[in-house]
């Protein structure tokens, strides 16, 4: 469905895209996964052909992104980062505008956004403007799929949404893919990587790795623990200190770390427990995506 | 070390015939790290807005450091921080012009500003920063000096409203432990985030659902009480139910 080869783009001297490349599939749910800054609403803007990479090349549905643009852009739907609906517009008005400029009807595709359109139904005599955030997101996803494409872009459609609307952002994606609909979207959330069927893990525009989320997983090179002890913060310290310990993340209510060279376990408990951690427990755990991400990663800007 | 920095009782917050806030009554101790969660739409800016003095209350009493926000914002703006994720620094000044303006709006002299925008830019090791525009800094290390900034008055209480969103892992982390080390001096924080994994970070937390708090306890006790393995569990659980 996609094939970008070597694509790069920079502002001012300032690389956003450092020669990437990749391939989408068809129907496939494929993530990009990365921080702000890390090229991700660039490269978006480059798929749906609203921006020029100075080289490299793409091809979207067999299209060029530069040269095709035209043919392109009535395939395409795409769900920008910031809210770009007309706000002074209704719901519905919004809906059939973009039909209308799609050369399509809301009647024609009522089908494709039924399970999300439903949601916000009852409101759409209200300006969009007015909408609440989870509802905003949806009327967006609604209007990007109203000219039924075959491939949608959706750049960070979950960013600032509470945890249980996200849940069910990402449940009705899994229902659109059935529609043999193209989905790529970006997160910041490292935790929705695992929803998708492959992801790329970007991070200062380059693509760190691309894989399935248990594959990527699988790649962490090492051993990882988890630890745990009332006093937080004091653990943090004591373990930083102790020089056989490579890294410390906390993570949620335990602190993951990684050894040197050497699993040393056993020491890490008595130098604990000397320090007056005598409450810490030391478990071996399997890393997860932002494990992952945070070993592949080298910490940006410092 | 009991002592509350926030007071809130019976706090009712109307728009029209909407209850944003609906009968909220809670305390938050002084040195305390409270994690405010909740759905979108729940009420928590709400709170937040009425808190910092911003937004007059419909009924109830909320005193902040020792003042009441009805009768004595004044005084409770001069001791509180205030930081978000959409807007924290100005982009188009530099890093030094934003402390000085910050410093000149809390009324801090003009040594004063000096030595601290020394010191702070010093523990950040951010002095190669000094004269860069704000808008060419990544996000990660812009809200860290926006969260410097937000203490430099020496709070009591800062807010910080979403101040990891959209920050990579990594900077993430590094956010956190100053927030510890902010709270290990006595400064009370109160926050809000989105990421879950966070809210386990908080010594408390409050879950607010449709304009009340349904839940309020330490992260273990809640997850204990309810029955689940993590805070996102729990959230998703006590939002949905």
């Amino acid at each position: 469905m996609i094939k970008a080869r070597n694509i790069s783009k920079s502002y001012n001297g300032v690389t956003a895209l450092d020669s990437i490349s990749f391939d989408i599939n068809r129907a496939e749910l494929f993530g990009f996964i990365g921080p702000d800054g890390a090229g991700k609403t660039s490269l978006f803007r480059i798929i749906t052909t609203l921006l020029i990479p100075d080289s490299g090349d793409m091809q979207v549905m067999e299209y060029d992104t530069v040269k095709d643009y035209r043919e392109l852009r009535k395939r395409i739907g795409y769900m920008p980062g910031r809210f770009s609906l007309y706000a002074d517009l209704t719901v519905e008005e919004n809906l059939n505008f973009y039909a209308t400029i799609f050369g399509t009807t809301v009647k024609e595709n009522y089908h494709l956004i039924r399970d999300i359109y439903s949601h916000i139904e009852p409101f759409k005599k209200r300006q969009a403007g007015k909408l609440s955030g989870g509802m905003k997101q949806k009327l967006a996803l609604s209007c990007a799929l109203i000219h039924a494409p075959k491939l949608i872009v959706l750049d960070e459609p979950t960013t600032g949404v509470d945890a249980v609307s996200r849940t069910e952002f990402w449940e009705m994606l899994k229902k659109l893919q059935k529609e043999d609909i193209t989905i790529v979207v970006s997160t910041p959330y490292m935790d929705e990587a695992d929803r998708c069927d492959r992801i790329a893990l970007l991070q200062s525009g380059k693509i760190m790795k691309t894989d399935t989320p248990g594959a990527i997983t699988k790649s962490f090179d090492r051993n990882l623990f988890a630890v745990t002890a009332k006093n937080r913060f004091n653990l943090i310290q004591k373990l930083k200190e102790y020089s056989e310990i490579d890294t410390v993340y906390p993570f949620g209510d335990s602190i993951h770390i990684t050894f040197k060279s050497v699993d040393r376990e056993s020491e890490l408990v008595k130098h604990l427990s000397d320090s007056g951690i005598s409450d810490a427990c030391i478990t071996e755990i399997i890393p997860g995506i932002e494990d992952t991400f945070l070993n592949l990663m080298k910490p940006a800007g410092l | 070390m009991n002592e509350n920095v926030v007071e809130v009782e019976n706090l009712v917050k109307k728009f029209g015939s909407f209850i944003a806030n609906d009968n909220l009554s809670f305390e938050v101790k002084r040195g305390e790290i409270f994690g405010f969660l909740g759905a979108n739409g729940a009420g928590k800016t709400t709170t937040i807005r009425i808190l910092v003095g911003l937004s007059p209350l419909t009924s109830g009493k909320v005193s902040v450091a020792g003042f009441d926000v009805t009768k004595q914002a004044e005084q409770v703006k001069k001791r509180i921080g205030y930081m978000c994720q959409k807007f924290s620094l100005y982009e188009d000044l530099t890093a030094e012009e934003n402390i000085r303006l910050y410093g000149g709006i809390y009324g801090l002299s003009k040594r004063e500003i000096l030595q601290r925008s020394d010191s702070l830019l010093n523990r950040l090791k951010f002095e190669q920063y000094r004269k860069r525009l704000i808008g060419d800094l990544p996000p990660g290390m812009r809200q860290k000096l926006a969260f410097s900034v937000a203490l430099l008055h020496n709070p009591e209480i800062v807010f910080l409203d979403e101040p990891t969103g959209g920050v990579d892992p990594f900077t993430r982390r590094q956010f956190w432990e100053m927030i510890y080390e902010t709270a290990s001096k006595g400064v009370t924080l109160f926050v809000t985030t989105h990421y879950m994994d966070e809210a386990e970070y908080c010594d408390r937390i409050s879950i607010m659902d449709e304009g009340k708090i349904v839940a309020l306890d330490t992260p273990s006790e809640l997850k204990k009480r309810y029955k689940t393995k993590t805070v996102e569990d729990l959230f998703v659980k006590i939002a949905r139910g």
